[in-house]
This record gives structure tokens, sequence and C-alpha cells, in this order.
């Protein structure tokens, strides 16, 4: 892999800072607001508050193993991979083999589908086509190797091999239906840059 | 620590080093992109913390057999498929779990549809990706994806 020079976008940053402190104030506070909600909800059924909060915990804890190295895996991929790599392999004219690069990339790693968002923002920024967007995050979703093992033995080689085809199929589709939909209504403009 | 975080921490440390030999100040400068998107979508993350300690704490996966074992037909699809798109389960317990609830009369599209709904659709995760990828793609995505598992279901249940 070569390191082609990448542009840093410096204009469109600036423009998304104003609108991004009030999107950070909301958040912080729809944050607020469902600690509350979920603090009134348990108060009504203190039977449910010690799986809750063993739940939150130890959800808690695996984000902050992951998210960290998934942010920095984003900001070298942001800095180093060029626009030109993943216009070429991902991009309008990279046909079915863009498709079957999106998938592989999507079925490798395993991790919560969280942790691919960030990743494919990044790769629409760069130039990718939606609908190996859309492929890519179902095949990190859906198709995971362990998974399909995992499939086999507690509902068969058939019952596993029939929904593997046909989610191969279906997203495929639904990732050109997306396409068109946003192709035909603007940009996606996603907001994390 | 899971695996996944061992092999994700694995890979950024691994490419930290890479980018720091190859170019010092790219480095820093992915280091302040990785800190700056972080505390961006810190609070949203934080949010579903919470979403799915509710979410588990009241439907915990043992409960889900009593709750949909026997469905079947259209309504049952459609139902369990539902269910499968709201709750949120590893798929290390789903699995055995759709078993199951196959073994307590759901039918092959039933339980198709809970099994694909539940690892294509995350529900708690819509706030996290209408954040980073905007909402027209995120409900595009996600909207499409219910029709899709259904559609999956369905043949499914006509193939098998």
């Amino acid at each position: 892999m070569s390191s082609v020079e990448n542009d840093n976008q410096k204009g469109k940053g600036e423009k998304e800072k104003a609108g991004g402190k009030k999107d950070l104030i909301r958040d912080w506070v729809i944050l607020a607001l469902s600690v509350i909600g979920a603090v009134v909800l348990l108060s009504f059924f203190p039977a449910k508050v010690d799986p809750t909060i063993t739940t939150s915990k130890n959800y808690l804890v695996e984000m902050a193993w992951i998210l960290p190295a998934v942010m920095i895996l984003m900001g070298l991929f942001k800095v180093w991979v060029s626009k030109e790599m993943v216009i070429k392999y991902l991009g309008k004219a990279s046909g079915l083999k863009g498709i079957l690069i999106a998938a592989l990339l999507g079925a490798t790693p395993t991790g919560p589908l969280y942790v691919a968002f960030p990743l494919a923002a990044a790769m629409i920024d760069k130039g990718a086509r939606i609908l190996n967007i859309v492929v890519f995050l179902s095949a990190w979703a859906c198709i995971k190797i362990p998974q399909e093992m995992i499939e086999i033995q507690f509902l068969g080689l058939k019952f596993m091999a029939t929904r593997l085809v046909l989610t191969v199929l279906l997203v495929s589709v639904m990732g050109l239906v997306i396409e068109k939909i946003i192709e035909n209504t603007g940009s996606i403009s996603p907001e994390l840059e | 620590m899971s695996s996944t975080a061992a092999i994700v921490n694995g890979l950024a440390v691994l490419g930290l080093v890479v980018s720091f030999f190859k170019g010092k100040g790219k480095t820093v400068q992915a280091l302040k992109v990785a800190g700056k998107s972080f505390f961006k979508i810190l609070p949203m993350v934080l949010i579903i913390v919470v979403l799915v300690g509710l979410l588990l704490g009241f439907v915990p996966p043992s409960q889900i057999e009593k709750l949909f074992g026997a469905q079947s037909g259209l309504l049952g699809v459609l139902t369990i498929g539902a269910a499968g798109a709201i709750l949120h389960i590893p798929s290390l317990i789903a699995f055995p779990l759709a078993g199951s609830l196959r073994e307590s009369g759901a039918s092959v599209a039933a339980t198709a549809a809970f099994i694909t709904t539940l690892t294509m659709i995350g529900t708690v995760y819509l706030p996290v990706e209408i954040k980073i990828l905007g909402k027209k793609f995120a409900l595009l995505r996600n909207g499409l994806s219910f029709l899709a598992a259904l559609a999956i279901s369905l043949l499914m249940g006509l193939i098998l």
C-alpha cells in the first residue's frame, strides 16, 4: 500500500463545526433524559434493577475496550488511505468485484455493528459507493464465519446455507435500492467527519 | 477483555506503530481525528449502554422462548421478526435460542425471521447509526433490512 497525499477538506470541516456543538449538547441532554427515564422506570420494578445494572456495566466495559481502538483505526484510515484507492476498489466503477471486496471486508472482523459505522462513514467520505457500504454493513452484521458455525450446530447445514445465499442476494438488491434513493434525493451527508 | 477487544486493540496498536514509522505528523493527525470522533459519539454510545441494560434487564433471553414459543404463520413471522429487530442478543446465545424456538413449535419462516432480524437490524444502535451515517441512510437501511429479512424468512419457509 502506498501513501498518496489526501486532501484535508478543511472547508467542509469548518462548516460543520458550527452545527456540531449544538448537536453535542442535544446528545448529552438526551443521555441525561434517558438516564432519568431509566431510574424512574426501575423505581417501579425494583426486581429489574440488578439485571439491568449488570448488563449495562458489562456493556460499558466492552465499549470502553473496543471504542477507542476503533476510533484510532478510523483515524488511521482517514489519514493514510487515499481517496483514489477507495474509489478504485469500492467506488462507482468497482462493479461485482467491489461488492465482493465489501462483503469480505465486512465478514472478516468480529465485533458489534456500531464498530462498523465510523469505518463506513470514512469509506463514504473517500468515495465508496452506497451499494458497497450497505453490503459491508450487512456482511458485518450477519455474515460471520464463527457465527455460521454456530448456526449449523443448532439449526442445521441446510438452514444455514439457504439463509446465507438468500441474505447475500437480498442485501445486494437492497443496497442498489438504497443507493438509487439516496442518489435521487441528494447527498447522504454523514455528520461525523 | 474479550477476543474481539484483543483483536481490535492489537490492530490499532499495530497500525499506530506502522503509521508512526511512516510519518509522525500524519499519526498525530490520525489521533486527533480519533479523539474528536470519540467525544462526538460518546453520548450516543452511553445512551445505548442504558438502553441495552434496560432491554436485557426486562426481557432476558431465557424468557423469549416462553413469549414467542409456538408462533407460526405470517403473523408469527411478523411478531417474531419484530422481536428480533428490537431485542439485543449476542449471536452465541441467539442461535441456541433460535434452535429451541424451532423445537418448541415455531415454523422455519418464523425462526429464520428471528435470527435474520436479530443479526441484521440493530434498533438499539439506530441512534449511533443516525449520528454517524445520517438519518436518511440509517432509516432506509434498517427499514429495508426488515423487509429483506421478512422476504428471506418467507422464502426459507417455502424452500425448506
